[in-house]
């Protein structure tokens, strides 16, 4: 036992174990935060049904869709189209190999950590192409088209956003990146000025073109082309695209937490005196939601509703306590942190989601190469000058 | 017959609809594309046709009147203005002042009703999420409204031959200027949300452009053609039902764009309320009028149009001197004003189709009646 527990591929091993069982549950927690989320915008009180508050609702909606009939269409590509969805998948979740999720937790920290993200992303594209393209049909292929040049567009600005933080990081390691803000005492949003938010805005509005959201959702713009890419597919291979689209969304805001957020850092890493933030905000925050459960349960008419919230806020109650402890907390803090500040990030996805029409295509192609590219350009410049000071 | 090679580009055919989100029931618009752009279009209509107007011809004038209900089922109250002052006219009968103002305050209450529709699934098409959900709940009041006036939400039937069929109910005047003070500001949120959105105005500006001389050719009406610049409402026309009484403005475009037709479509709202506001104030006392226990017109032709929400609505009646009615003819502003459609996506893009079907405003349960 204490072979295994001290092997250096143990915490690899088992932190890649634990993502690919527990993302797709993550991915649907994340479908639910995001329909709650929507509704709040929208005054309605979206899933209410499954569950307290539509908690297990993501559950209900997995199995149907495990349970759903996989209809090939005839005409179809048979083997690519049964390909595609999980290209898009196994990109999507091979990106997670690289993020730090704490300074413990981590499954490898190669040296071009960041080049390995934006391969993955750029290859995934090719699963929403080759779904497109397999399909045989006229939606999928249009959606797929504008996805192949939403991508060629977005690369180019993405790729100097992440130029100006790599330089003010001086390595592609992730773990590095964080290291490096952890030494300079500051998050790179703030460095070189504040200058360092320009890049970050370039790369918050091109990742959520390449991660296909809205404004910028046209492969799959509903009311234009159906679903897009993937209006063929149903059951467990339009699942795996569900999967793939908010695991890239979950990488795209892991990205930006760590280049420019202080990844598992705490805020003011550098300021000692802090420390306890580290104990208080994350018990705050857990205990105050659990709180704030219990006094949703008198509303809720079902009694087995009841129950289930009452288990749910003595979680959230416990979760907070657990905090407390020095031992775990040290353990804990780096994930804690670092799921925040990307939950911040997919919170403002979603809300861009619930505000913004939709660009037209020609409309995001001079986005991307009239403004992102050499904004992004004009910041690696800035960047780069202000560095050497 | 020029050789066809590898390198030159096929034209695609896409078949919008009729199961489309956004093709507003059972449109179907077959694409001619290249690549994005559109360069021709067919549509295909059709698929909700109940065959009304030849129903008309085998009903008595009562029976028909919930009929027109089904056209425009956004607007069901403007259509049966339109149906019952089309017959008063052929029985050269009118509704006494009382049914009249009632009717003028239901109708403009259902035009808030249909463009808050409009609304809502235009920004929908365009890809905003939200702004429906506002626009259904202050749409909602307003069918609440119908509901408590005659018990009807959508298909109201809230008018009869010669006036009106119900009293108004108690606290109708109470609640309608409750409405009035509380819609007025949820107008300036809509416009909060999408007027200067930099992305609605990009999606809107110089699409779907439709001149005023154009929507004559087309006998384009209603929204469509004042955005165009044409100060042309049949309320201040060919004032009916006492529309001269009221002092409103008409909103006028000038670019005859799709952003043009939505800033007047807002300011219509806003001027619906004002002439709401008027009458609310001036509902004389008196009978709601009586329908004839059987209407047997004279042998003549009748063509009444009154302003509905999407355009000019006319109803063309033909009386053979017999309890129902020789032809019925209607003239449905959605149908006439879908014309244009081929000339305003010609150039565009796939997305600006959307925004078109969108901006025409158009039921397609009265298109195909």
């Amino acid at each position: 036992m204490q072979t295994i527990l001290q092997s250096p591929l143990f915490i690899p091993l088992a932190v890649t174990i634990v993502i690919i069982a527990v993302f797709p549950l993550v991915a649907g927690y994340l479908t639910l935060v995001e329909r709650k989320v929507l509704a709040d915008f929208q005054v309605r009180l979206g899933p209410m049904r499954v569950g307290p508050h539509g908690l297990l609702q993501p559950i209900a909606d997995a199995l149907k869709l495990m349970l759903k009939e996989d209809i090939i269409p005839t005409d179809a590509d048979q083997w690519i189209f049964w390909m595609a969805p999980v290209i898009s998948t196994f990109t999507a979740l091979t990106s997670f190999a690289v993020l730090p999720f704490s300074q413990l937790l981590y499954v490898a920290d190669v040296n071009v950590g960041i080049l390995v993200i934006m391969a993955m992303s750029a290859v995934g594209i090719l699963g929403i192409i080759l779904g497109g393209w397999a399909s045989n049909s006229h939606y999928p292929l249009l959606g797929a088209l504008r996805s192949a040049a939403q991508l060629v567009s977005y690369e180019v600005a993405l790729s100097f956003a992440l130029l100006s933080g790599l330089m003010v990081a001086g390595t592609l390691s992730m773990q590095g990146i964080i290291k490096a803000q952890l030494s300079h005492g500051v998050w790179f949003a703030f460095s070189n000025y504040g200058f360092m938010l320009v890049p970050f805005v370039v790369y918050l509005i091109s990742a959520t073109a390449e991660t296909n959201r809205a404004p910028f959702d046209l492969p799959e713009a509903e009311s234009e082309l159906v679903a897009g890419f993937h209006t063929e597919y149903s059951g467990f291979r339009w699942a795996l695209y569900f999967l793939a689209e908010y695991a890239n969304m979950f990488v795209a805001s892991s990205v930006a937490v760590t280049l420019f957020w202080g990844g598992w850092l705490r805020p003011f890493p550098s300021v000692a005196w802090l420390d306890p933030i580290n104990y208080v905000l994350p018990f705050l925050l857990f205990f105050g939601s659990g709180a704030g459960s219990f006094l949703l349960v008198k509303r809720l008419p079902d009694p087995l509703q009841q129950k289930v919230l009452i288990l749910v806020a003595l979680l959230l109650i416990l979760s907070g306590l657990v905090f407390l402890v020095p031992q775990v907390n040290h353990a804990v803090i780096g994930l804690f942190w670092f799921l925040l500040k990307v939950a911040v990030i997919i919170y403002l996805l979603v809300w861009f989601r619930g505000t913004f029409p939709r660009f037209r295509y020609d409309q995001l192609m001079n986005i991307g190469w009239k403004y992102m590219i050499p904004i992004g350009m004009a910041a690696v410049l800035v960047n780069a000058l202000l560095g050497m000071t | 017959m020029p050789e066809t090679t590898f390198l030159d580009s096929t034209e695609l055919v896409l078949n919008m609809g009729p199961q489309h989100p956004s093709t507003h029931g059972v449109l179907r618009v077959i694409l001619k594309l290249d690549g994005e752009k559109v360069i021709g279009t067919e549509c295909v209509i059709g698929y909700l046709h109940r065959g009304v107007e030849k129903i008309g011809e085998n009903r008595t004038y009562q029976q028909f009147a919930p009929y027109v209900d089904r056209m425009d089922y956004v607007a069901a109250v403007s259509n049966g203005l339109g149906y019952c002052l089309a017959v008063e006219k052929l029985l050269n009968i009118e509704a006494p002042p009382r049914a009249q103002v009632t009717r003028v305050i239901l109708t403009e209450l259902n035009r808030i009703a249909s463009h808050l529709l409009w609304l809502g699934t235009h920004a929908l098409d365009i890809g905003a999420i939200t702004p429906v959900f506002y626009c259904f709940r202050e749409r909602e009041e307003v069918l609440k409204i119908f509901e408590n006036y005659c018990g009807a939400r959508l298909t109201t039937h809230a008018f009869r031959v010669g006036g009106l069929q119900y009293e108004l109910y108690d606290g109708f005047e109470q609640q309608v200027k409750a409405f009035c003070d509380m819609f007025l500001p949820k107008v300036d949120e809509y416009e909060e949300l999408l007027t200067n959105n930099r992305i609605w105005v990009a999606r809107l500006k110089g699409v779907g452009i439709l001149t005023g001389d154009e929507c004559k050719e087309f006998g384009v009406t209603g929204p469509v053609l004042r955005a165009a610049g044409v100060k042309w409402d049949l309320r201040k026309a060919q004032p009916y039902s006492g529309y001269e009484q009221y002092d409103f403005d008409v909103p006028t475009g000038e670019n005859g764009d799709t952003y043009d037709r939505y800033i007047v479509r807002m300011q219509e709202m806003r001027q619906s309320v004002r002439i709401i506001r008027q009458a609310v104030d001036r509902i004389p006392a008196g009978p709601i009028g009586k329908t004839p226990k059987v209407i047997k017109p004279a042998t003549g032709e009748v063509y009444v149009s009154i302003e509905a929400p999407k355009g000019e609505l006319g109803y063309f009646v033909v009386s053979d001197n017999s309890t129902q009615p020789y032809r019925m003819r209607v003239r449905p502003p959605s149908f006439v004003n879908l014309q244009a459609l081929d000339r305003m996506v010609r150039g565009g893009l796939v997305a600006d189709v959307v925004a078109i079907i969108g901006t025409l405003d158009i039921v397609l349960g009265e298109v195909d009646r």
